[in-house]
């Protein structure tokens, strides 16, 4: 089974990377992107029947820093 | 006095940091990161600067999971010194050992230049060699120093006098200006600027020693 787990900056927490995105975005005319938020998606390969809340202990313990970041966890 | 610096692929300033540290009377093992424990009697542990693990995932990230780092956690919690810089205060907040988080820096741009500090607790180990509110300039050479923690740890850190040094002009977007932080129990501190980096005449400053000296001094007291 495979599993994607999509890692981004909780709300509050200033993105400057993706601040820059959408500088550049406006600057090549895409007036309308208001905001822009940069993360991360990280796609899991594992043995079949893995519990989804077994992924959860992968994201508290690694994947993501719960300090700053949230993630969801999506099976494929 | 017997100190260890814990060497990761990728740390750079591992030698930087046992060079200053023998300066100032350290008795320093280099310790591999796959070690899995410490040498005995450890007094302080070094967690160099450099690029652990190629900041994979996130700067410390891989770092702050490895079996040494357990060692150093567990030492931290007996009561143990830990002295992260950089990369190291990266895996210190990493391994939940000091709060917040170091993210991009806010121009997203990486900074090597010698900034100016404010020494803001220097009744710690690692500070009392330095005056309260004593300016001192220290180099910097970091793409993610910008200090981030919610209100409550801000504030929490700021009233227990937790906040060792502070930027005098802030170069990188960090929360309140912070550099440097303490643990609750003042024996782990976390900074981003390179002490080691202004330890000797010869690499331009001394503005850093005070640190390694305090941290000696305070060991020799004990």
């Amino acid at each position: 089974m495979k599993a994607r787990v999509h890692v981004m900056l909780k709300d509050g927490v200033l993105d400057p990377q993706g601040e820059a995105v959408r500088h550049a975005l406006g600057s090549l005319g895409f007036d309308e992107a208001r905001g822009v938020r940069q993360g991360k998606v990280i796609e899991l390969d594992l043995e079949d029947g893995t519990s989804e809340a077994r992924i959860g202990e992968m994201c508290e313990k690694l994947l993501a820093n719960t300090v700053i970041e949230s993630y969801r966890i999506e099976i494929l | 006095m017997k100190a260890a610096v814990i060497v990761f692929p990728g740390s750079n300033c591992d030698r930087d940091l046992a060079v200053a540290l023998r300066a100032a009377g350290f008795d320093v093992t280099m310790v591999w990161h796959k070690d899995t424990g410490l040498p005995a009697d450890v007094d302080l542990v070094g967690l160099p600067g450099g690029f652990s693990f190629g900041d994979y995932l996130r700067c410390g990230a891989i770092a702050a999971r490895s079996p040494i780092v357990s060692a150093v956690v567990d030492h931290a919690k007996k009561g143990g010194y830990v002295l992260g810089i950089c990369n190291g205060f990266q895996i210190l907040t990493e391994s939940g050992l000091l709060p917040g988080a170091l993210m991009r820096n806010r121009e997203l741009k990486y900074i090597c230049r010698t900034v100016p500090l404010i020494v803001k607790n220097a009744s710690s180990a690692f500070t009392n060699g330095y005056r309260d509110r004593q300016a001192i300039d220290i180099p910097i050479a970091h793409h993610d120093g910008n200090y981030s923690a919610d209100a409550d740890t801000l504030e929490r850190l700021t009233g227990e006098g937790r906040v060792a040094f502070t930027y005098a002009a802030n170069p990188n977007g960090s929360r309140n200006d912070i550099a440097g932080v303490l643990s609750e129990n003042g024996r782990v501190l976390g900074m981003m600027p390179h002490p080691e980096r202004a330890a000797d005449p010869a690499l331009g400053g001394t503005d850093g020693r005070a640190l390694f000296t305090s941290l000696a001094q305070s060991f020799a007291d004990a």
